[in-house]
């Protein structure tokens, strides 16, 4: 039993040693001769959004277009392009929305500072209400509080008499 | 007072925004293109592989290109309106882009539907499409005589769209053929 566990582990080990310059993403093959276009078009491939099926990035989608579009980032990675150029190529053709991590200029300024103001009112929010409930409880008594608890005080002992 | 109505106004401002994002569709995506020069292309004719169909010998006069295959279902109904569009129309010059199709599914759906097309490029393999962005098939794009792009449409065009969109382009746009700068604010 021990052994052919053993022998299993050998095999698949080699299985993925023979798989390691090559990426598989959904039917196509793509080669590539070095580690570090590899890495490049799988952090591509990531990063872009397919725009048909629109919550799925390139490595993921199946679709017709998203294959399209992994064809044209593994020929550009061929040729030599870097990434920047990649992703300009595929912004000017299908705009920021391609992008995963949008970029931060005067349309985004909400998307990316939105949480930390959120987070900063919540912070002053909180602040103030904490302060408010201390006061509460430290509140000295009005003049006509006293007159009141001077009076009960006084109608129990008389009672007691 | 103010204990009460604090969260009773952060709830409508809630509900305001979920409301909004509702109503919006997802699948409309503000192409990048609109205000810029139409790419460039230099494409067969689907009639005539020896014709070449391409946005320079267009140059000069405001055009409509619809990108269009005879494996998109919606198209099918799209393609009515384009004829009738056409019909009523004479003056509208209906650039067709075959979007990763076959020459002979290409032509034989023409035959069969009715040919609205001025020209028609066959982009087999769909390269062209990527230059112009193109992630829905049909989609119809409005160049003016400048040669930039000036309006998009994503899916099949209805009679809505060509009535209160299209059509009022096309006439802003030919009335105004000097289009320049001027147009460049108004998008």
């Amino acid at each position: 039993m021990k052994i052919i566990s053993k022998f299993i582990s050998k095999f698949i080990f080699v299985l993925f040693l023979s798989f390691s310059s090559v990426v598989i993403s959904g039917v196509e093959v793509h080669e590539f001769s070095n580690k570090e276009d590899e890495q490049q078009f799988k952090t591509l491939i990531n990063e872009l959004r397919c725009l048909v099926c629109q919550n799925q990035n390139l490595a993921d989608s199946n679709a017709e277009l998203a294959q399209d579009l992994r064809k044209e980032v593994y020929q550009m990675i061929k040729s030599g392009q870097s990434s920047d150029e990649i992703v300009a190529f595929m912004v000017a053709r299908y705009g920021d929305f391609v992008l995963y991590k949008p970029p931060f200029k005067a349309q985004t300024y909400i998307l990316w500072i939105g949480p930390f103001v959120f987070l900063l009112l919540a912070v002053v929010f909180l602040f103030v209400f904490i302060k408010n409930k201390k006061t509460d409880k430290e509140k000295e008594m009005t003049d006509e509080e006293k007159q009141r608890a001077k009076l009960l005080i006084e109608s129990i002992s008389s009672e007691k008499d | 007072m103010w204990r009460y109505l604090l969260p009773l106004v952060a709830f409508i401002v809630l509900v305001v925004f979920l409301s909004v994002g509702l109503s919006l569709d997802p699948k409309k995506i503000p192409s990048p293109l609109i205000g810029k020069p139409a790419p460039t292309f230099s494409l067969p004719d689907l009639h005539d592989a020896e014709k070449i169909v391409s946005p320079e010998s267009m140059k000069g006069q405001v055009w409509v290109l619809n990108v269009w295959a005879s494996w998109c279902v919606s198209c099918r109904a799209e393609h009515s309106i384009l004829n009738e569009l056409v019909r009523s129309n004479k003056d509208i010059k209906l650039v067709g882009l075959n979007y990763k199709d076959t020459l002979w599914k290409g032509r034989s759906w023409l035959q069969q539907r009715g040919n609205p097309y001025y020209a028609n490029a066959f982009d087999k393999e769909g390269r062209v499409g990527i230059d112009w962005g193109v992630y829905g098939v049909p989609e119809t794009f409005v160049i003016d005589a400048e040669g930039y792009v000036r309006y998009k449409h994503t899916g099949p065009l209805n009679w809505q769209s060509v009535q209160q969109e299209l059509l009022p382009i096309l006439k802003e746009l030919s009335t105004k053929k000097q289009v320049g700068a001027k147009y460049e604010n108004h998008i």
